[in-house]
């Protein structure tokens, strides 16, 4: 076993980090935050394609960077730390593009992978809908053959982007007499298509993240359609796999941690330094531990991937562990902040530019987005450890 | 970064394994709870065959020369199946300082015993303070001619009471840090003045006081240099917890393969409870807490196999482990329902030794506070 970095991987790990020192500022950060675009820029998903690390762990025959799993590693524990945003290639690059290396045609790997690594096409996900979250396999929106076309009509809903989005990567029923996992088939979706209807959902933190996405007899050409027909569910499954094993929750949560550190040894509260308080540095270390332990759980992730096999309840637990972690700093965050911890950012005294509220608040949503917490120990359950089904 | 084990220590496993399920049923275990000495001669004499005292002992001292971290896996299996005995103290706790401290005549003298199996070790550092840290220490040593006297009382040693021989750490001056004027000696465990009682303990795993009373004490048992045996205990302690931690997740990981086969069996409502989401939740709980705790291990264990700097990855490891082998053994006793607080089911033997180890070489709180001085605080 070795749990050390090579002198090149160290060395990419430096490159990284300067790099992001420099376009994720905090002057940068703060005007995403005013544009209400706290995840997504176009500019810097651009800029990362620019320097060839956008698609880092991508094949170099799909226009990747061909780098290995423990690069990627590093360098999205980075992106995390610096709370780069994501939301413009999150979709294409972690989820829709490896599930095209897997089960796409080679015209579609042409025509869908090269904009992806470009950073010309956003990417959105149609998969929850009003009565399948968990349930995801009872999902009801409908695709009928009409030709050479398929026609869909259903809704949508908390579909990051969709706003945003030129492209859908789409769930949808295709046999409704076949068994619920068995029925359903996966469409590549034009955002612009006749027939999409996108209404926006305000999330806790006022920001317009989610939507609603509404389908009206839209018309998408056969040769859309992902993997088999009624095979979607699966194709689905890698995804899901490949989008939970996340090292991003625990680089935040680290960089929050240490903002917490550097206040608690300036800030003074009743004549004593918060950092000198037992139980404020109690609180910190149990924290430090978590992101410790969620950061070797999401490594052991990266090395079953770096090997070539594909986690499932192992990617389960990691991003379970480390999204309840983010909720629990976000909490705590709070307690040592006191009073001050609930003032918005950019009103006057509050601490740290008010992230630990917006941690605290942002926390709450990665604990439902892709499975909830309560579906990733049903997965460690019934997949893991083979408990018998209800 | 490589996070697999080598062919050889999936067969170390393997082994460990298949030995001591064979050779240490739960029977014996119980039997060695009760019995005097605590441990098997005769089952200690095979281990001693398969070189399991002498793994990390290089082979010039009679040794397998293996690594710290095959000594993990080790006592992953031994934590697994409950081993009693001696095996800690004597190889972690024993021979581990004298490897790294002791003079060529000393490791000549010892090593190759403690590899053949003949001979018991253990370290004498705790007091009735009950702590792990250099203040701690009171017993005292006075050089007399070409001996040292030691007089105090030492408490929470482990099988003092069968050890041929301890390192006993001792105060030799008042320094102007706790840490200095700290001497280790490794004393001939039948030297007079020695009173040795083994005290009950939820896990009796055989913790005695041991009082020293004008102990006699050659120089030449001194362990490292005079005044400056501190170093020598902390790189000690920082081994003991990891390899603690390995017993625990062992023990964890039995717990939870016992309590996953009871619930696929236990039919209650005309279902195996197994089936019910909330058992399938405790149990998938009781695994994130047994493999999280799992990585978590194998990072600080590569850490001080490899002598880097490992302070604070120890401490995140027990500190985490400690928690994670007392949730996981609660739930296994909850998942077994009134069946499993019965002194006779096994899951009770690893619901108490949980609480024991947690306690040992520093409980939460303990670890905690280093890690908040780790990040800075």
């Amino acid at each position: 076993m070795d749990f050390s970095f090579s002198p090149e991987e160290k060395e990419f790990g430096v490159q990284v980090r300067t790099f992001l020192d420099r376009e994720v500022s905090d002057e940068f950060l703060s005007d995403l935050e005013e544009r209400g675009e706290v995840d997504f820029s176009r500019e810097f998903t651009k800029k990362l394609a620019q320097k060839g690390w956008l698609a880092i762990a991508w094949p170099k025959e799909y226009g990747g960077g061909g780098a290995s799993i423990v690069q990627q590693l590093i360098f999205n524990e980075e992106i995390g730390y610096h709370h780069a945003p994501t939301g413009a290639h999150r979709q294409g690059i972690k989820i829709l593009g490896p599930c095209l290396m897997v089960h796409g045609t080679e015209e579609q790997k042409r025509k869908y992978l090269p904009p992806i690594t470009a950073a010309e096409v956003v990417w959105c996900q149609g998969f929850s809908e009003p009565n399948a979250g968990s349930d995801l396999a009872s999902l009801q929106c409908c695709a009928i053959a009409d030709g050479d076309d398929y026609v869909i009509t259903g809704q949508k809903v908390w579909t990051t982007n969709a706003h945003r989005a030129d492209r859908c990567h789409l769930l949808t029923r295709t046999d409704p007499e076949a068994p619920k996992h068995r029925g359903i088939s996966y469409f590549l979706v034009e955002m612009r298509s006749p027939g999409i209807t996108v209404r926006p959902l305000i999330n806790m933190l006022a920001a317009h993240d989610f939507n609603e996405v509404f389908f009206d007899n839209v018309r998408v050409p056969k040769e859309n359609m992902l993997g088999e027909k009624n095979q979607g569910w699966y194709v689905s499954q890698t995804a899901l796999n490949f989008e939970r094993s996340g090292i991003e929750e625990v680089g935040m949560a680290s960089k929050t941690l240490e903002e917490l550190v550097d206040y608690c040894k300036e800030t003074k509260r009743n004549g004593k330094l918060l950092a000198n308080d037992l139980i404020v540095r109690h609180k910190l270390a149990e924290m430090a531990v978590q992101i410790e332990v969620a950061r070797m759980i999401a490594y052991r992730v990266a090395w079953l991937q770096s090997k070539g096999q594909i986690p499932s309840y192992e990617a389960s637990m990691s991003k379970l562990v480390g999204t309840e972690l983010r909720k629990r700093l976000g909490d705590i965050g709070m307690q040592i902040l006191g009073l001050y911890g609930p003032l918005e950012t950019g009103a006057k005294w509050a601490p740290l530019k008010g992230r630990v509220l917006r941690a605290y608040l942002h926390a709450l949503g990665q604990t439902m987005a892709m499975g909830t917490s309560e579906i990733m120990r049903n997965i460690i359950a019934l997949r893991g450890l083979e408990l018998p089904r209800a | 970064m490589n996070l697999d084990f080598t062919e050889e220590q999936g067969m170390l496993r393997t082994a460990a394994r298949d030995f001591l399920t064979k050779e240490c049923p739960k029977t014996l275990v119980r039997q060695l709870e009760e019995d005097e000495k605590g441990y098997s001669p005769e089952l200690w004499r095979k281990m001693a065959e398969l070189g399991w005292m002498g793994l990390v002992i290089p082979e010039e001292y009679g040794g397998m020369g293996m690594e710290f971290m095959d000594l993990i896996i080790l006592l992953e299996e031994i934590g697994r199946n409950i081993l009693p005995g001696p095996f800690f103290s004597t190889v972690v706790l024993g021979s581990l300082p004298i490897l790294a401290a002791g003079t060529e005549e000393q490791k000549a003298e010892f090593l190759p015993k403690v590899a053949s199996g003949d001979l018991i070790l253990t370290l004498a550092l705790t007091e009735p303070s009950a702590r792990y840290d250099a203040a701690g220490v009171a017993t005292k040593a006075v050089a007399q001619g070409d001996s040292f006297v030691i007089n105090g009382t030492k408490l929470f040693v482990e099988n003092a009471h069968i050890a041929d021989y301890m390192i006993c750490v001792t105060r030799t001056k008042k320094g102007a840090t706790p840490e200095e004027g700290i001497t280790l000696f490794i004393v001939d465990a039948k030297s007079p003045g020695i009173k040795c009682e083994v005290v009950p303990t939820i896990a009796l795993d055989k913790l005695c006081e041991v009082v020293f009373e004008n102990v006699i004490v050659p120089k030449k048992n001194m362990l490292g240099k005079l005044n400056q045996g501190w170093p020598i205990v902390a790189r000690t302690l920082e081994q003991g917890a990891v390899a603690k931690c390995a017993e625990m997740i062992g023990g964890a990981q039995a717990a939870l393969d016992m309590t996953v086969s009871y619930v696929k069996e236990r039919v209650q409502y005309g279902r195996p409870i197994g089936s019910f989401q909330v058992i399938q939740h405790y149990c998938a709980n009781m695994w994130i807490n047994v493999d999280t705790g799992r990585s978590i291990l194998y990072e600080a264990a590569w850490k001080v196999g490899e002598g880097l700097p490992a302070a604070a990855e120890v401490a995140v490891a027990k500190g985490w482990i400690n928690e994670a082998c007392k949730f996981v053994t609660e739930r296994g006793v909850q998942c077994h329902g009134a069946i499993g607080t019965t002194r006779d089911h096994d899951i009770g033997l690893y619901y108490r030794r949980a609480k024991a180890a947690e306690l040992a070489f520093g409980d939460t709180d303990f670890q905690r506070e280093v890690v908040a001085q780790q990040i800075g605080l």
